[in-house]
């Protein structure tokens, strides 16, 4: 909306969305000098750093960049307010929860599954068909990760397994959402239901009050968790971040990338884009608007069950009922937030894990454990203010959630 | 506005009227007639499975679910019997007499207690859904209810028994409302999509509920020790009154009384009332409505804001009518506003509808729970996801009207097929 014509004097002189950028960032950065291993307690240079993002932000609007502007003064005075909080704060309590390191890796444990069902919602969004069901297709795939790896002792057949469940359930939701035309917030509710049912009662029937077979630890047995790759132990900063993360985290970050490949900057990505924007002028040209979809749905299914096997057999190790506990959700929320784009939708995976890991990490100082809980909300709540259009409104493709009638 | 009622009444009866013409004499079967217009569906689709849809649709869950209990080795018949007994619905049978009808009569409060909140929760979807939005927020706006109500009645102490139940009630209907509200002032306002905002808003509740009664949280209660997530207790005095079984057992309370007038407003709103008769038309065609002079968003925002109101009720009612306090695990493990979602769409959002539907699903629920179900004939815990399967069954089949088009269109042409073998017939004699 605010994207103005690119007159020749924007272009000579500094682009004023830039700046309005660089002041949101000096407002985090900030806060961030408040924070360890920095920890200033001079509140000075906060307030410069702030005072700074504040004038970038006055000066954008005046180039008339008007939301970008506002967003840079929200977060230099946020960031100014933060810092002053963070002074305030137990310096101890803050060197317990703010190790970089130490969060990163573990935004990156809790965004990966994330990201793999918020991509399958892309896949399955882009081709016009709403998923509420990720969250039914993740739990799908948790529980068939952990069975098929318990069963053949191979984590990769468990997975393999799992992809083929979430697949199954995707395509009983793609035959109902495309060729019997139901809705498809109604049909992926019920798919919701179906996998919590399914999940539960085969958990139950197959390990009864036992439990899966526990991987972990103790009973870990070699091949059938999906291994750690380890580049090394080392105590500086990658190391401790990057080090010793999940096979399945590196993979996704290569889906990400090849996921914004394949739908921006091929043929077949660009088909599966129109089929989700105007069918109809799809189906013209000769694409298969029913086919495109069922792939894209099946294989969104995939993604999604991906996301549930590296939940149940890549970092808890074991399954119990409703595991996934809102994740397809929060997912789908990312999704949205990302404005239905892998890499956006990636980014707004990882900030959602980032809340995850601080609300873990806080909840382990029992000053501040109660108001942790409260952080499992913001995802929620950022993305009530996206679909608002307060940070960038938020804007599906034109077909999504429309059955499409063949003529 | 009013006198615009009887012209859709009397459209509704020629309609009706055309349908047995068209059922007596067979036309010829028109090539066109597979993709028909959503409004020539939507008014197909009622009338084809007015009553049938539904029932077949809950027969087909049931026989699914027949089939799972036999793959694990289970007769299905007995399990279903067991289901039902469970349920106490067998209190209805006179022949059932002594320790039974009393095992029975108790079996029967539980399951029209689920009922209670389940009819105003289904209501909750079913408003939403009469005017074109699907209010998947019920669970949230029961959670912020309860939230309310047990704050404002374990609060005010020494305030008059009745002014305090009214006032317990009257905040958690109107947070329930707040809450919805949210979504429908996003949705009037800039279009925000309510099924999104309201899937949002469901989990800040669940996030909020969590925190205000863990440790350390704002309305933690003391009274067990500080490790025990739990809220105050309510005054006794607000508690509802138990008409029907020991109130020291959670016996059926007046609350149940509430919900059935529930239905009654619903139906009355929706039918009887200008402001019914505008949410209707927005549900039908925003743009005729729009066209017609209604105001649209104001619509959107007041269908869902009376949406919340329901669900925030059926919170208040829980908490003053059998739950008394709540504690962070009553908040993460219910589900009594997801189940609405199947109640409104197996009840296609007509109040006799929801009121059968939440019955149904009450009985289910209740007669598949550990508490109820006899052990020895099916596991509890495993029926209980029984109940799940069968629940995603009915909202899966119920949101296929094609299906439903296509049955019924095989119906008539095996109706058209007869006539004409009967034509033939009478030619060759």
């Amino acid at each position: 909306m605010t994207a103005a014509a690119p007159t020749v004097d924007a272009i000579r002189s500094v682009n004023p969305r830039w700046v309005g950028a660089a002041g949101i960032f000096l407002g985090v950065f900030a806060f961030w000098i408040a924070l360890p291993p920095v920890e200033t307690t001079q509140l000075v240079w906060p307030a410069i750093v702030a005072a700074v993002a504040v004038a970038a932000g006055v000066w954008t609007i005046r180039q008339g960049e008007k939301r970008i502007g506002w967003g840079a003064i929200v977060s230099g005075v946020l960031g100014f307010a933060l810092a002053v909080l963070a002074a305030q704060a137990a310096r101890s309590n803050l060197e317990v929860a703010i190790v970089w390191s130490a969060l990163i890796a573990s935004m990156l444990v809790y965004a990966t599954p994330l990201t793999y069902a918020a991509l399958g919602g892309v896949f399955s969004e882009r081709s016009g068909v709403v998923n509420i069901g990720l969250e039914g297709m993740m739990l799908t795939g948790a529980f068939f990760g952990i069975w098929g790896a318990a069963t053949t002792g191979n984590w990769l057949l468990g997975l393999l397994i799992a992809m083929g469940a979430g697949g199954a359930l995707a395509l009983v939701y793609a035959f109902f959402a495309i060729h019997l035309r139901s809705d498809q917030i109604v049909g992926g509710t019920a798919i919701n239901f179906l996998a919590l049912g399914i999940t539960g009662y085969l958990f139950i029937d197959i390990y009864g009050s036992n439990g899966t077979p526990d991987l972990s630890n103790g009973n870990w047995l070699k091949g059938e968790s999906i291994p750690d790759v380890v580049i090394s132990r080392g105590s500086n900063f990658f190391s401790q971040a990057f080090g010793d993360l999940n096979l399945m985290i590196w993979l996704s970050f290569a889906i990400v990338i090849l996921a914004y490949f394949f739908l921006f900057r091929t043929a077949a990505g660009l088909r599966l884009r129109s089929v989700g924007e105007h069918p109809r002028a799809a189906d013209t040209v000769g694409i298969s608007v029913f086919r495109t979809r069922y792939i894209s749905v099946v294989f969104g299914g995939m993604l999604s069950a991906m996301g549930g096997a590296y939940l149940s057999i890549g970092f808890v190790h074991s399954f119990n009922q409703n595991m996934t506990e809102g994740r397809g959700f929060i997912a789908l929320a990312a999704m949205i937030f990302g404005k239905w784009r892998p890499i956006p939708a990636f980014g707004a995976c990882c900030l959602f894990g980032f809340s995850s890991a601080l609300a873990q990490r806080l909840g382990t100082i029992p000053s501040w454990s109660s108001y942790a809980v409260l952080f499992q909300a913001l995802p929620y709540a950022l993305t009530l203010i996206a679909v608002a259009g307060v940070i960038g409104r938020s804007i599906p493709p034109a077909a999504d959630g429309q059955p499409y009638v063949k003529q | 506005m009013s006198d615009e009622q009887p012209p859709v009444e009397r459209e509704v009866e020629e309609t009706a009227a055309e349908q047995e013409l068209a059922q007596e004499q067979p036309r010829t079967p028109t090539g066109g007639d597979y993709a028909p217009s959503v409004a020539k569906r939507l008014d197909l689709y009622q009338r084809a499975g007015g009553i049938v849809t539904p029932l077949l649709t809950t027969i087909i869950a049931f026989l699914i679910g027949g089939l799972v209990v036999l793959a694990s080795g289970s007769n299905p018949l007995s399990t279903y019997r067991a289901i039902f007994d469970g349920t106490g619905l067998n209190w209805l049978f006179p022949w059932v007499t002594g320790a039974d009808r009393t095992l029975a009569a108790t079996n029967l409060q539980q399951t029209l207690l689920l009922m209670t909140p389940l009819i105003l929760t289904g209501l909750a979807v079913a408003f939403a859904f009469r005017c074109g939005m699907f209010n998947i927020g019920g669970q949230g706006q029961y959670t912020v209810g309860t939230i309310m109500s047990v704050w404002v009645a374990s609060a005010f102490v020494g305030m008059n028994g009745p002014v305090h139940i009214l006032l317990a009630l009257a905040i958690g209907t109107l947070s329930g409302a707040m809450w919805a509200g949210i979504a429908g002032f996003l949705k009037a306002t800039v279009g925000a999509h309510e099924v999104i905002s309201t899937i949002m808003l469901n989990w800040i509740a669940y996030w909020i509920g969590s925190w205000v009664f863990a440790l350390g949280g704002p309305l933690q209660s003391h009274a067990n020790g500080a490790s025990v997530p739990v809220s105050h207790d309510i005054q006794p005095n607000t508690h509802l009154h138990v008409f029907w079984g020991d109130p020291i057992l959670q016996g059926l309370h007046v609350g149940f009384f509430i919900a059935l007038a529930c239905l009654v407003v619903y139906w009355a709103t929706l039918n009887r009332t200008t402001l019914g008769f505008s949410v209707r038309a927005v549900g039908f065609n925003p743009e005729a409505a729009r066209y017609g002079g209604i105001r649209v968003a104001r619509n959107y925002f007041t269908a869902l804001a009376i949406s919340g109101m329901f669900a925030g009720l059926a919170g208040a009612i829980d908490v003053l009518g059998w739950e008394f306090h709540i504690d962070v695990n009553d908040i993460q493990a219910s589900s009594i506003g997801f189940t609405g979602i199947a109640v409104a769409l197996l009840g296609r959002n007509t109040a006799v509808g929801v009121f059968f539907s939440s019955l149904l699903f009450a009985a289910l629920v209740n007669g598949t729970s550990t508490r109820h179900l006899d052990p020895t004939i099916f596991r509890p815990d495993l029926a209980g996801n029984l109940t799940l399967i069968i629940q995603g069954l009915v909202v899966l089949f119920v949101g296929a009207d094609v299906l439903v088009l296509w049955f019924w269109n095989q119906r008539k042409k095996i109706k058209l097929r007869r006539h004409a073998l009967a034509a033939q017939a009478a030619v060759m004699r």
